[in-house]
């Protein structure tokens, strides 16, 4: 999984903003033009969504300190003894 | 005595004993008599002074005792180490025994509301903390511990150890709900802070890869119990919030072990990893052991989780949970926008209907259109009209035609005019014999002379005409 940057719009603040869109235009006070263009932004914003749930990014990893303090990260086999 | 008993100090008690000498009524009716006993009661002190100490009532002395005990700081509340004996449990349902320790016993009586707590009833022989009040019971003389809690010893001691630092950091607000961080909806990355071989991880993985198969789990391997467990989940945190800072962001830790007993999860009670989890940059949930029990580790963290399995659920969110929200989130706003373009639509309907007859612009297109019908009509009018001039134009030409004289010499008349002026000859008494008269034809003129002329009725006059064509 890379790292974003603050360019790219996190999942949550999509959701947040899809939320807020819906909202936004079922109080119906706004210019057409502006509830058009909030309608292809919420639009666009499903689009990312539904590409971000069809990611798959599922990976777990072992995090480790080597001594001297570095960090070293290696994948990580479940071991389900018990 | 009975009056006096409440609030009296041994110094009122002692001295109203002295000053009055005799027995409590007596006392009474002189104190309630008032003054006057003041001069009296210092000769009486001096008398009393060389006369035997005066002799209380047991129970007067025991309940002496008792308010003094019942005052004491230290007795109110004591935690006191020893060995049960002579427990027994009348049908009444408190529990009485005995502590002990090599040197000395103790007397203890645990009521049936405090000992209905117990997780089980302790045995003779068991090491125990109790904790509780010393009293007196006054009917025996016997100063006994009023018991509230037993712990079975070891327990007892961390028992007490965790009410006491639970006090502390509470009273430092390390538990204030200001300092909660909220946990994040939808975490990329998560850190999970225990055993990688326990239950506790194999829950975490489980659940979240069934729920979100979208995050990525970093796990900081830690001993989860023994003296190592404290020490290594602090650096764990403390490594956590390093690689947060300086390599990737992590949204959220699950620090915890599955459930055990009180030594096991004794690492999550410890001070310095409550100090750990409070000092995360990190939003922490605490994952320790089953639904019972609570650890200092859950009173600081961020958001408390019964289970490891629970905290992995309020971790990540659930996918299909999340893809119903957003569809229906998406069929609410093309709802919604359907709604907000028929709203406009019948705005503009309803001011197309207004506008019609109020603007000027609508009123400018009413004339207009008005003045389009009028010119189209008038248009037609002059065509009409100009038709129709046409017409009687043709019938004057044809009648003009008919009057012309031409047209008359065609029909075999001819003109007859008297020269030399040229005056059309209408009457046969305009000339005389001898004029000369022009005569026009249809196609030509001839000039004539009068030979004779006769008028109608008689008068005959020689008519000839000689005629010269030119």
């Amino acid at each position: 999984m890379e790292e974003v940057t603050g360019e790219t719009i996190t999942f949550e603040d999509a959701m947040k903003r899809l939320e807020s869109i819906v909202e936004t235009l079922g109080e119906g006070n706004l210019p057409l033009e502006e509830s058009l263009k909030m309608f292809e932004e919420g639009m666009e914003l499903c689009k990312f969504c539904n590409t971000k749930l069809d990611e798959a990014g599922y990976k777990v990893e072992k995090l480790m300190e080597k001594e001297g303090g570095e960090i070293s990260v290696e994948e990580f086999q479940a071991k389900t003894e018990e | 005595m009975n009056k006096h008993g409440k609030g009296i100090t041994l110094t009122d008690f002692l001295h109203l004993k002295k000053e009055l000498g005799d027995d409590n009524d007596k006392a009474e009716d002189k104190k309630k008599s008032g003054t006057e006993n003041k001069s009296k009661s210092k000769r009486g002190v001096e008398t009393i002074k060389e006369e035997t100490p005066h002799i209380y009532a047991v129970y007067e002395v025991t309940k002496y005792i008792r308010q003094k005990l019942d005052r004491d700081e230290v007795l109110r509340d004591v935690y006191v180490k020893g060995e049960i004996s002579n427990l027994r449990q009348p049908t009444s349902g408190h529990l009485y025994f005995t502590l002990k320790d090599e040197r000395s016993e103790l007397r203890c009586v645990m009521f049936r509301e405090k000992n209905r707590k117990l997780k089980s009833i302790p045995v003779d022989g068991t090491s125990v903390i109790a904790r509780g009040r010393i009293s007196v019971y006054e009917r025996q003389g016997k100063y006994q511990l009023y018991v509230d809690d037993i712990q079975e010893e070891g327990i007892g001691a961390l028992y007490r150890a965790f009410e006491q630092l639970k006090k502390k950091l509470k009273e430092e607000g390390l538990f204030d709900a200001a300092y909660k961080k909220s946990i994040p909806v939808f975490p990329r990355r998560i850190g999970v802070i225990t055993s990688s071989t326990g239950a506790a991880i194999r829950d975490i993985l489980n659940i979240t890869r069934r729920r979100f198969p979208h995050v990525h789990i970093l796990l900081a391997p830690v001993a989860v119990q023994g003296e190592e467990a404290a020490p290594q989940i602090v650096n764990a945190i403390r490594l956590m919030n390093r690689v947060n800072a300086e390599q990737m962001k992590i949204d959220v830790l699950v620090v915890g072990r599955g459930g055990g007993s009180i030594e096991e999860l004794w690492a999550f009670n410890e001070e310095a990893v409550a100090r750990a989890i409070f000092s995360s940059e990190i939003p922490v949930i605490s994952a320790v052991g089953h639904e019972t029990d609570f650890t200092i580790a859950d009173f600081v963290a961020d958001r408390r989780a019964a289970t490891p399995s629970e905290a992995a659920e309020l971790a990540v969110p659930d996918k299909r949970e999340i893809e119903n929200n957003l569809s229906s989130l998406k069929l609410r706003m093309q709802q919604n926008a359907f709604k907000a373009i028929e709203y406009h639509r019948k705005q503009l309907e309803s001011i197309e209907r207004n506008i019609l007859f109020r603007t000027p612009m609508e009123k400018i297109n009413q004339y207009r259109q008005t003045v389009d019908e009028i010119k189209r009509s008038i248009t037609a009018e002059i065509t009409h009209l100009i038709a129709l001039h046409r017409k009687s134009l043709q019938a004057l030409t044809g009648k003009l035609d008919a009057l012309s004289p031409l047209a008359i010499l065609d029909r075999g008349y001819s003109i007859c005019s008297r020269l030399p002026e040229g005056e059309i000859v209408r009457s046969v008494r305009d000339i005389a014999i001898g004029d000369a008269l022009r005569i026009l034809f249809s196609d030509g003129e001839a000039v004539s002379e009068v030979k004779e002329k006769k008028g109608k009725g008689g008068q005959e006059n020689k008519l000839l005409t000689q005629i010269n064509t030119d």
